[in-house]
């Protein structure tokens, strides 16, 4: 049991350490995905361990999420490519005057 | 009849009304409805004053209430007037000299583009001060005594082109706001005493108030008197005042509203009998401007600076004598009256020699205009003769009474009246000298001729009430007829006999003529003015007006500057620094705030992490603990 919550939390770290660390928006992207697919194993291991199905269905809640989050993540990070030709996530800073 | 009285006031306002609405259509007739609504109110007068002449002594005040002005809990003020012997006696020299005076600026303005502006504010001048005279309430006195002041600056800055025009009236303004500081504390202090502002009530009720509130009262009228009457130490803008037309300082500035100041300590006379302390004050002040007045008109070249230097003294006459209590009242009011006439005869005439002289108004540049101006000169020698107190003119008469009155006072107050008659006589053949007689000293290009009939007539008028204006005085006529009003006369003991001071008066007037006529008659007189350096100390003094503006500059300006100039530094510094001050720590901490904004995505995320792992870590130890 424990050895999928270990998985899950260096699943965790990994993301979160690439979502701070890493300037391409996609790979951030990508590093959001595995925070999300992180916390859902936690999820449904623990909903495994307590023997009812309300880890699961919050499982199926957040794939929906994220997949929606995908679509508007990805054209946001597409119409920016367009204008500025790159991804960097550090040149998107134009809320700072 | 008498309820028409309000009338005396309506037509001449009307007529303002009209001359400073109507445009520029009414520039050629103008001048005749102003004329016209001055004289349909003499007529009026002239009437009133007859079915009064008519009436027994013991009823001859009649009130009318127009209206309730003001209502408001226990302050209530009626907008009444009171035709009585004094009024009716200013009401007739109001409207009588102000007509001459509207008849004589006809001729005098006729080349001035706002004429019909300038008879409109005659106009307003009349109304104001007949409302003034005969008001029954300090309240509506004093809406009067205002509306005076609004007239007087309007007119003194007529030609406002000129920045000392501008700057006199400004001047006379503001002193003369001092003085109404005076008058309406003392308005103020009369409803918190006596729960009225009427004029009868108050003088009721005076003789029986605390002797402190009496003299207070006294005094504070003093302070107003002194500010529109150009008496020490509100005297300064008298002199500044002559920048306006000289039709308005015959009338403004001579004849009627510089005698305001007279007029309201005769109206208050219950307060000034109930304090010993006021009538002094009166009598120093009155005694005190009539030498200063005096020194000056001795020392100033230009002609009407001199004639308004004679009219302060004058007015201090006028002053000392209403300070002498009811012995001197009447004798106030008649000396009022034959000034208004003699002085107003004055101005006018030297407006003529103006007029025929390009407006040139040093007297160094006259000399031997007798023959250029016949009328002119007749009848300013008439005006002169009344000034300096030769018998039987007007002058005389009222002068002597003055000073006898004053001798029965205190013997120094008497002399000092003496000093003063002589002084006149100097400064008035000095006048006479340099301008009629004496030899020529005309600037170049200047053709002296006389003024147009419409000019000279009003002077010929003048000229005879100056000469009969002691007429008023025969069978004891004007105290007998003030006497319900003010108080009869009492019986005087004088140290040495009425004949005598006549007689001594007479000798001193004499001594100033041959001094006046040594110095100005036999010697030739230089055609520019001295410098100071070459003068005697005395004339020095006199030019600078006795130093009074460099007094009020040092006393009042300088400290007032200073004063300003704190404040603004205060203003500044003080409350704008603390106003500001907090605007700018508020800046500062939002500067500090926004440093963490970068504006980076990750930065932010990691803020987010950082404070998830907080709730976390917050959570654990709760859970734990």
């Amino acid at each position: 049991m424990s050895s999928y919550i270990t998985l899950s939390l260096i699943l965790f770290t990994i993301g979160s350490v690439g979502v701070l660390v890493r300037r391409n928006a996609i790979v951030v992207f990508m590093n959001i995905e595995l925070m999300l697919n992180a916390t859902n194993l936690a999820f449904v291991s623990f909903s495994r361990q307590s023997g009812n199905l309300d880890g699961q269905v919050a499982a199926f809640f957040v794939m929906v999420v994220a997949a929606a989050e995908v679509v508007v993540g990805l054209a946001i990070i597409v119409s920016i490519y367009r204008t500025r030709r790159s991804t960097s996530v550090d040149d998107a800073s134009l809320l700072k005057s | 009849m008498f309820d028409l009285q309000w009338l005396l006031i309506a037509i001449p306002l009307a007529g303002a009304a009209l001359l400073l609405t109507w445009g520029k259509e009414a520039d050629g007739f103008g001048h005749l409805i102003g004329t016209f609504a001055s004289a349909a109110s003499f007529v009026l007068g002239v009437v009133l004053f007859v079915r009064l002449l008519g009436e027994d002594a013991a009823h001859r005040s009649h009130s009318t209430d127009l209206f309730t002005w003001i209502q408001a809990g226990r302050f209530h003020v009626e907008m009444s007037f009171t035709y009585d012997q004094l009024s009716g006696l200013f009401v007739l020299l109001i409207t009588g000299v102000g007509t001459l005076i509207h008849i004589y600026s006809i001729g005098y303005m006729a080349n001035d583009a706002r004429r019909r502006r300038f008879f409109g504010f005659l106009n307003l001048f009349i109304a104001a001060m007949l409302t003034l005279v005969l008001a029954a309430d300090y309240l509506v006195m004093f809406l009067g005594w205002e509306g005076v002041g609004l007239a007087s600056y309007l007119l003194i800055g007529f030609w406002q082109h000129k920045e000392s025009a501008a700057a006199a009236a400004k001047k006379a303004f503001v002193v003369n706001r001092v003085g109404d500081l005076g008058m309406a504390l003392a308005i103020m202090l009369m409803f918190a005493q006596f729960g009225t502002t009427a004029v009868g009530a108050v003088n009721a009720a005076a003789p029986g108030a605390a002797k402190g509130v009496a003299t207070a009262l006294g005094l504070l009228l003093l302070l107003g008197a002194c500010g529109k009457s150009a008496q020490v130490p509100l005297q300064s803008w008298l002199l500044d005042a002559m920048e306006g037309p000289t039709p308005v300082s015959a009338l403004i500035h001579a004849a009627t509203m510089v005698t305001a100041g007279v007029y309201l300590v005769v109206r208050s006379h219950g307060i000034f009998d109930a304090s010993e302390t006021a009538r002094n004050a009166v009598i120093v002040v009155g005694l005190v401007t009539l030498l200063a007045g005096a020194w000056i008109g001795c020392a100033k070249d230009d002609i009407k600076k001199s004639l308004a230097g004679s009219t302060m003294s004058q007015i201090g006459y006028m002053m000392l004598a209403a300070g002498l209590g009811p012995a001197g009242y009447a004798f106030a009011i008649f000396h009022l009256i034959t000034h208004g006439f003699f002085k107003a005869n004055l101005f006018l005439g030297a407006g003529s020699v103006m007029h025929g002289m390009d407006d040139d108004v040093n007297m160094r540049h006259y000399g031997a205009l007798r023959k250029a101006m016949p009328y002119t000169f007749a009848t300013f020698a008439l005006g002169y003769l009344a000034i300096i107190g030769v018998p039987p003119f007007a002058g005389f008469w009222s002068k002597d009474k003055i000073i006898e009155g004053a001798f029965d006072h205190n013997i120094w107050v008497g002399l000092g009246t003496l000093l003063g008659a002589g002084v006149t006589a100097f400064y008035m053949t000095r006048m006479m000298m340099m301008t009629y007689f004496s030899e020529k000293r005309w600037q170049d290009d200047v053709h002296p001729h006389e003024s147009p009939k419409v000019m000279t007539v009003p002077l010929m008028v003048l000229a005879a009430a100056s000469a009969l204006g002691g007429l008023l005085l025969l069978g004891n006529w004007i105290p007998d007829w003030l006497s319900p009003v003010v108080g009869k006369v009492p019986e005087e003991d004088l140290p040495i006999s009425a004949l005598s001071i006549s007689l001594l008066a007479l000798l001193v007037v004499v001594i100033g003529v041959a001094a006046g006529y040594l110095l100005y008659g036999r010697r030739p007189v230089a055609a520019e003015t001295p410098a100071d350096s070459s003068v005697s100390v005395f004339a020095r003094a006199g030019r600078h007006e006795l130093y009074g503006n460099e007094l009020n500059d040092a006393v009042v300006v300088r400290p007032t500057r200073h004063l300003t100039r704190f404040l603004v530094w205060f203003d500044g510094k003080g409350v704008d620094g603390l106003v500001t001050g907090i605007a700018d720590r508020l800046g500062d901490t939002s500067q500090l705030l926004r440093q963490p904004q970068t504006g980076y995505v990750r930065s932010y995320a990691l803020m987010m992490f950082g404070g998830a792992a907080l709730v976390l870590l917050a959570l654990l130890v709760v859970t734990l603990a």
